[in-house]
């Protein structure tokens, strides 16, 4: 097994949410502590430099801008970190016997042989540094590989990443959902579905783990066996 | 391989037909009866079924393609490729099957579908129809199934408003539906906004918009078993996902607490049948029982008086196949049934932008309002370039942020990812409303199952093989209702309706819906199906099978009412006479 690598974040980098470390444990960093405090994540799947790297992209594909949070606030790095580590992350659920017709149409969905492992492994090594250019180069950057599954991946996963549970890691106090004003798994809506036509209803965001008062367990844990 | 005592029935496949045969079966006979399921029970997990990630996009309640696949090719010279991954349709694994996370949408079939190809003659001749189809009449009319369908109706415990009672016209109702003998056992569901709009756009124009009949509860509902379920909580969580309270009917909520009491049957599960073993010769064959698979790995021999099939139309077809019975549909000569009329429905939705915010969050499986104006033949086609149609309707099933965000009205021209986008999506998020399109997919010569040639599953065997693409038929139906529902959709106030681009080739990746239907279709003699109307194998007497595989076409209503009425009718069937004779029943 290779040595576990850490994500640090700076708190300043997400501004004041509630963020689930890869172990499990909520910590949550408070606006006013900001620079003062920093935050490791245990990586399940990236290395720290792929982390930096996705959560680079993540964040110019969801910016964090006068329309309110992204991707970086959500955590969607951590999201994908524990996708890939699970067993989507290694096709364990897909059809994935050849002869493989790399070339096939559209139509037929994708085809390759990589698992989304081995795409973003492979895919991040263009990505070389990618954190440290500015957000004019990086988007120059991601409109190059704009047709490739690599950013098919990287799209999917951050929007997976805003607005999933946050019991998957992303969505950090349900950012995404009140950004949309979805209420989340809420049990009952009878009393309300036949009012306010017209007018925006929107409750109090609780997650799945808050409405049932027990621990969920997410089917990236289904395998947590290393990459 | 280890042998089993034999058992009088073994029935493959544990989903809506398979349970609903085992409860029929056990009801009024003393028959003992095997279940086997290939999946397990997973009924503990349900309440955390609320969570989109793992049960809409990572499809936990799905069928796993890593243990059972279906190829596709377009036509006879491409390469078939592998469904890597479910897409255009979703099916089931475990106890309740697909039945488990369906939408419960529950409309009948109309009644000419049953007698397409000498309906459409009658009409418009038999030039209208379309070239290379494979149309022909079922061996069972819509009168002979309505009491079924009423009889399904009470026990899966359906709300709706009859629009046509004993041949009398209702407003409000869906007037163009075939005749019922009783109304709805529950009254329709609460609409919601975004289905409400709707109506009063399709009524603005002239339409006949009524309330969808579905199989969730619109208050506490008890079925002539003596089954409870509590009302609809309108959760949103629903299609996809098994429902949390039991307001959804699910063969595990409807039927199983009805089997699990009945001594004479035993369920199986994590057993998956490999073959059906027999004897072969026509009409007089003779099937002996089946091999399975168990937990273990280890392949066993349940001996049977009785075969039961019902393990969906991918499942049905695929397993006459790999056991040999029945001759193979070969296209070049048009020789042989199975196999024979794939359809799958024609689905495709339009967007409408609304001023306002919808709420979607709130809704229920099957509740929405939808118009019949264009099903059927209910319109004239007489100066149009297809025959047929299909329902269009507001479904308001609840909607959640992964499937839908990121949807904006074409004119802007925006990227698909930045502040631009992510801007006009949040504005759009809950603004945006799809009217959908339900329509008849007309059998074509060319559209057909066989086993793949080159792709194995597991076991070694060889997977099921879809040879499928739309025809001129669905492409110009598609065409003329897409201008349809732009039209309604700018009625309900859209300040934008993003229209469907029109069909390329069949496309696996888009969900159409789970609906296909053919492979071992019903019909009057053997030569033209391979069973007959009782759904019994034309060569093997001792053989049944059940499920929208035996339909010779599809209809443009959601097929599981079909499905169950037709399961009723072959259980009455075998209790009334094939127990008491075990012969052909036609
Ligand atoms: C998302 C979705 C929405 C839907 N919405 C609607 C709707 O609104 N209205 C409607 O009418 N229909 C709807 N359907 C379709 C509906 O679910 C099916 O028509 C119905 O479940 C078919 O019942 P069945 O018994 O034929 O098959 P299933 O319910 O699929 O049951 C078949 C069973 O057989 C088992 N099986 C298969 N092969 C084997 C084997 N070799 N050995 C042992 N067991 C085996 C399977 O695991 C499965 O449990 C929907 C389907 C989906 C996926």
């Amino acid at each position: 097994m290779r040595r576990r690598q850490f994500l640090i974040l700076s708190a300043a980098s997400i501004g004041g949410v509630l963020v689930y470390s890869l172990d499990r444990k909520a910590s949550r960093v408070f606006a006013q502590e900001k620079s003062a405090q920093t935050l490791k994540i245990p990586l399940r799947f990236f290395t720290k430099d792929e982390a930096m790297i996705v959560a680079a992209a993540a964040a110019r594909i969801f910016p964090s801008d006068d329309s309110g949070p992204g991707a970086k606030e959500a955590g969607v790095v951590i999201f994908i970190d524990r996708q890939l580590a699970g067993p989507w992350g290694r096709d364990r659920y897909r059809y994935a016997e050849g002869p493989f017709d790399e070339n096939g149409a559209r139509e037929f969905g994708y085809q390759g042989k990589a698992t989304p492992r081995e795409t973003y492994r492979e895919g991040l090594k263009g990505l070389k540094d990618f954190d440290s250019l500015t957000s004019e180069q990086q988007d120059k950057k991601l409109q190059q590989i704009e047709n490739t599954h690599l950013f098919a991946l990287l799209r999917q996963n951050t929007i997976e990443g805003m607005f999933s549970d946050p019991v998957h890691g992303g969505n950090a106090d349900m950012v995404g959902w009140q950004l949309v004003g979805f209420p989340g798994p809420r049990m009952s809506n009878y009393d309300e579905v036949d009012k306010h036509f017209g007018e925006a209803f929107r409750p109090k965001p609780v997650t799945l783990e808050q409405v049932l008062h027990r621990k969920v367990r997410p089917s990236e844990d289904e395998d947590t066996a290393s990459a | 391989m280890k042998t089993l005592p034999s058992t009088d029935v073994v029935i493959i496949g544990g989903g809506w037909t398979g349970l609903l045969m085992a409860k029929e079966l056990s009801a009024r006979s003393a028959v003992s009866i095997v279940v086997l399921e290939r999946g397990r029970s997973r009924i503990p997990e349900y309440s955390s079924g609320m969570d989109e990630l793992d049960y809409f996009v990572r499809m936990h309640m799905m069928q796993d393609p890593s243990r059972e696949a279906v190829t596709l090719r377009h036509h006879d010279k491409e390469n078939s490729l592998p469904i890597r991954q479910y897409g255009a349709f979703l099916p089931g694994s475990g106890v309740g099957g697909t039945g488990e996370h369906w939408g419960a949408v529950y409309p009948r079939l109309m009644p000419d579908c049953f007698e397409l190809q000498s309906k459409t003659v009658e009409r418009y001749g038999a030039a209208k129809l379309p070239e290379d189809h494979t149309m022909q009449d079922w061996p069972v009319t819509y009168d002979e199934i309505e009491p079924f369908y009423a009889r399904s109706e009470r026990e899966v415990g359906v709300c709706g408003k009859a629009g046509n009672l004993n041949g009398k016209k209702i407003e409000g109702g869906n007037i163009f539906e075939g005749w019922r003998s009783s109304e709805y056992p529950m009254p329709p569901t609460i609409t919601p906004y975004f289905s409400e709009l709707f109506r009063g756009g399709a009524k603005s124009l002239g339409y006949h918009p009524y309330n969808n009949a579905t199989a969730v509860t619109s208050e506490e509902y008890t079925n002539p078993d003596g089954v409870s379920r509590p009302a609809c909580a309108f959760c949103g969580f629903c299609e996809r996902t098994p429902c949390m309270i039991n307001a959804k009917a699910q063969p595990t909520n409807v039927l199983l607490p009805v089997v699990r009491q009945r001594k004479s049957v035993t369920l199986r599960t994590n057993a998956t049948v490999k073959r059906i073993v027999h004897d072969s010769a026509a009409r007089t064959g003779k099937a002996r029982g089946v091999t399975y698979i168990d937990e273990s790995g280890e392949e066993i021999f349940q001996p049977a008086d009785l075969v039961v099939l019902a393990s969906y139309t991918l499942g049905n077809t695929h397993m006459l196949l790999l056991s040999g019975i029945g001759t193979p549909y070969n296209p070049a000569t048009g020789k042989g049934a199975l196999g024979k009329n794939l359809t799958h429905q024609v689905s495709f939705g339009v967007q409408a932008f609304l001023p306002k915010p919808l709420n979607k969050f709130m809704g229920a499986g099957g509740t929405g309002v939808r118009i019949s104006d264009f099903d059927a033949d209910v319109f004239d086609h007489t100066h149009l370039p297809f025959i047929r149609g299909g329902m269009i309707g507001a479904m308001s099933v609840g909607t959640q942020p992964l499937s839908t965000f990121g949807t904006t009205p074409s004119s802007m021209k925006l990227p698909r990812w930045g502040s631009a986008w992510k801007k006009a999506s949040i504005e759009y998020f809950d603004r945006t409303g799809v009217i959908a399109f339900s329509g008849e997919q007309i059998p074509h010569k060319g559209n057909y199952f066989d086993l793949d040639p080159r792709y194995k599953n597991p076991m070694g065997d060889p997977l099921l093989r879809m040879t499928m693409n739309w025809q001129d038929n669905e492409r110009k139906m598609a065409e003329f209702m897409n201008a349809k529902m732009v039209e309604i959709g700018h009625a309900m106030g859209a300040k934008e309706v993003n229209p469907f681009p029109g069909y390329g080739d069949y496309d696996v990746v888009r969900y159409q819906s789970t609906h296909i239907q053919g492979g071992t279709m019903m019909a009057k003699s053997p030569d033209l199906g391979v069973v007959n109307s009782y759904q019994q194998h034309w060569e093997i007497p001792n053989l049944f099978v059940i499920g929208a595989s035996t339909f010779p076409n599809s209809g443009s209503s959601n097929p599981t009412p079909t499905i169950l009425a037709l399961t009723y009718r072959t259980a009455d069937a075998i209790l009334d006479r094939y127990l008491k004779k075990p012969a052909p029943l036609a």
